[in-house]
């Protein structure tokens, strides 16, 4: 195991949080770090609990135990404003966005230009400036999220994220409904955040992109630490800290193929 | 495509609905996909007036005209208020009661106790604001649904109403009065009814004209001015005709323009600021609004409390209109009546969509039906009925509606 250390400036730490559904344990002592100017990638398998720990971030959910450290202090994040306030922002799996209110209005939703006289003009320049950066293809931001494809409606929940100019931003499976271009763009997104120092939790599926574009990737299994990797992994050695297995379903189709093809097979 | 290009027309895909025709077509494509706007009320009040004045020409009459608005502004100000509740896909089932008990206190502190009026009147408005207050404490640290808490709140109420009346059953509230003569006399002189007729077109014309130049300053697309100018006139027209009409009998009713007035200042409130907003979202995705870090539970208080408040100065017009505080005051038809005013008037029961006007247009089709029947001296069991056909229709128009957006992707 290959854990990439980074000597920048830590901006978030996890010590031992555990998470507690009743009587399912979603997360179990999850320890993490995300550092200043870093991706880390967040994999693991369906139902590891990917979501669940970037909800206790978001403050959507409250954390059974553990403590969280945000630029050193420890701090309770018990309500999304909380953790909006703190510079956490979020790009929720299921998106979040109220389908009756236009482009424009859930991008800035609770964050309104002028709240007693809402500068709407003001609102949709920027709503069109802040998607224009995304490459983003919406023919009008005034009308209601529920006529936009899910790719446009991923689009928009990306551009809110970003709207407040967050110190982390955690994008949870961002690219899932995106196009190719669009996958390439919300890529070339996250690199420029990461340059502009902030942190960045990206969690994906699709190992080439995690592998593209993260400093470290972290693998949860069943609710547990399952290592970390740096971004130079083997596909084989994360889909076994995955699947927990180094004799898996992926690794024997590869077997397969390997041997037809008879390439001497390296064990790990 | 030049090098000026707008922000909002870059995209090739988008049609620019420029002058009236594209007012129109615009128009038509969102009637279509079921965004009927203000389409079923128009029709329903040439509908009913068609009807009704067949039946009985009295009702046309500017007179009785009158006499219909000042009716509608009591059940208007109901229906105003709980608008705020069916935006948030809540309901609050004890409006008529809550109009009922302010009446009666207004009746005991001000007849029974002598205190001054607008004190007596703060003191039911206060009351309302309490009322919500407990409604939405109900929901927000039980869970309780609102229809529930709001319907045990009805018969609550309600009990509080007859206590508070007593064994007299009914106060008789000072005819020479400013709140009596307000629900029951005054009229506008006509010189101001025309001069005030101007102003919604007016306003609408300057700022339509501010818009247009700070969009155009900002690099947007401009709403045609063709556009602009055609829906100040018309406006002006229809209201310049009614207020006409209306001064050919009695006049315009102060009651019913401060209702009015109510009605604007609501709906600024609901399109043009953070708390408007707000309470959209919470009634189109509340746990999108949460995660967005509204305060769901605060925004409820306040929407509860705006619904009892307005309940409570309903009732407190309604009084004003019958010059007594009675144990019948606020039973009834009056709780539904003012719940089918807002759907009427495109208010959506299933939270998100509606709008202030809703309240005033609705309630004049509730109005003039409940009007034309009586003027038809129908039982109170007839018209009960057909006041329950009429709601039953506006849901139904109300879901299908639903369903149409939801198949034309338009929440
Ligand atoms: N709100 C909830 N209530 C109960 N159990 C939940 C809830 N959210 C998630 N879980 C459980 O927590 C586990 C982790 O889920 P999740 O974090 O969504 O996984 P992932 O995003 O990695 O696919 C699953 O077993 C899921 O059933
Ligand atoms: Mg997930």
């Amino acid at each position: 195991m290959t854990g990439a250390t980074s000597d920048k400036e830590l901006i978030l730490k996890l010590s031992n949080v555990s998470k507690q559904f009743g009587a399912v344990t979603a997360l179990d002592g999850i320890d993490m770090e995300v550092h200043k100017g870093e991706v880390v990638a967040l994999v693991g398998d369906n139902g590891a609990g990917k979501s669940t720990l970037v909800k206790i971030l978001a403050g959507v959910h409250a954390k059974t135990s553990g403590t969280i450290e945000f630029e050193g202090r420890e701090v309770e994040i018990g309500t999304p404003g909380r953790a909006l306030e703190l510079g956490i922002a979020t790009v929720f799996q299921d998106l979040a966005l109220c389908e009756n209110l236009d482009v424009v209005a859930n991008l800035f939703l609770g964050q309104e230009m002028n709240p007693w006289r809402l500068n709407e003009i003001e609102m949709e320049v920027r709503a069109w400036k802040l998607l224009g950066e995304l490459a983003a293809r919406i023919p009008s931001v005034r009308e209601p999220i529920a006529s936009l494809s899910g790719g446009q409606r991923q689009t928009v929940a990306i551009a809110r994220s970003l709207l407040l100019d967050p110190e982390i931003i955690m994008l949870d499976e961002p690219t899932a409904a995106l196009g190719v271009a669009q996958t390439a763009e919300v890529l070339n997104l996250i690199e420029r955040v990461r340059d502009r120092g902030h942190g960045v939790i990206l969690i994906s599926h699709n190992m080439e992109d995690v592998r593209a574009v993260a400093d470290r990737i972290v693998v949860l299994r069943l609710g547990k630490n399952n290592g970390t990797f740096g971004p130079d992994a083997s596909q084989e050695e994360l889909v076994s800290a995955i699947t927990g297995a180094t004799d898996n379903s992926v690794s024997r189709r590869a077997k397969a193929r390997d041997a037809a093809s008879s390439v001497e097979e390296g064990a790990k | 495509m030049s090098d000026t290009q707008k922000f909002d027309r870059a995209d090739s895909r988008v049609r620019e609905d420029t002058g009236l025709a594209g007012a129109a077509r615009a128009f038509v494509d969102r009637v279509r996909s079921g965004d009927l706007g203000m389409i079923p009320v128009i029709l329903g009040l040439i509908v009913i007036a068609v009807v009704f004045t067949s039946l009985n020409p009295v009702f046309m009459r500017p007179q009785n005209l009158t006499n219909l608005l000042f009716d509608a502004a009591a059940v208007g100000l109901i229906s105003l208020g709980v608008v705020f509740c069916l935006l948030l896909g809540e309901i609050d089932l004890s409006i008529g009661s809550m109009s009922g008990v302010a009446s009666a206190i207004l009746g005991v502190l001000w007849v029974s106790v002598g205190i001054p009026w607008p004190l007596a009147i703060l003191a039911a408005l206060a009351a309302g604001a309490f009322t919500g207050l407990v409604y939405a404490a109900l929901l927000n640290r039980f869970g309780m649904p609102s229809f529930v808490s709001t319907l045990a709140g009805l018969l609550a109420l309600l009990g509080l109403q007859l206590f508070l009346l007593g064994n007299s059953g009914s106060i008789n509230l000072p005819f020479q009065s400013f709140l009596i003569r307000f629900g029951q006399i005054l009229v506008m002189p006509g010189w101001l009814s025309y001069l005030l007729a101007l102003v919604p077109g007016l306003v609408i014309f300057v700022f339509g004209m501010q818009t247009r130049s700070e969009r155009a300053a900002a690099n947007l697309s401009v709403p045609a001015m063709s556009v602009l100018v055609a829906k100040a006139a018309s406006l002006t027209a229809v209201i310049l005709i009614a207020v006409w009409y209306l001064n050919q009998g009695r006049g315009v009713p102060y009651m019913f323009v401060f209702f009015v007035l109510l009605v604007t200042g609501m709906e600024y409130i609901l399109t043009r600021t953070q708390f408007g907003r707000s309470i959209f979202a919470v009634g189109g995705n509340r746990e999108a609004a949460r995660r967005a870090g509204i305060k769901v539970e605060r925004i409820r208080i306040y929407a509860f409390m705006i619904c009892s408040t307005f309940a409570a100065a309903g009732g407190i017009l309604a009084a004003s209109r019958l010059a007594s505080a009675s144990r019948q005051a606020g039973t009834g038809d009056v709780n539904l009546n003012a719940i089918a005013a807002a759907v009427i008037g495109g208010t959506s029961l299933f939270g998100g969509r509606g709008s202030a006007w809703s309240a005033l247009l609705g309630v004049l089709v509730i109005q003039a039906i409940s009007n034309g029947l009586t003027l038809l001296n129908l039982s109170s069991s007839l018209r009960y009925m057909i006041l329950g056909a009429v709601l039953a229709l506006a849901v139904i128009v109300d879901s299908l509606a639903r369903q149409s957006r939801a198949s034309h992707g338009r929440a």
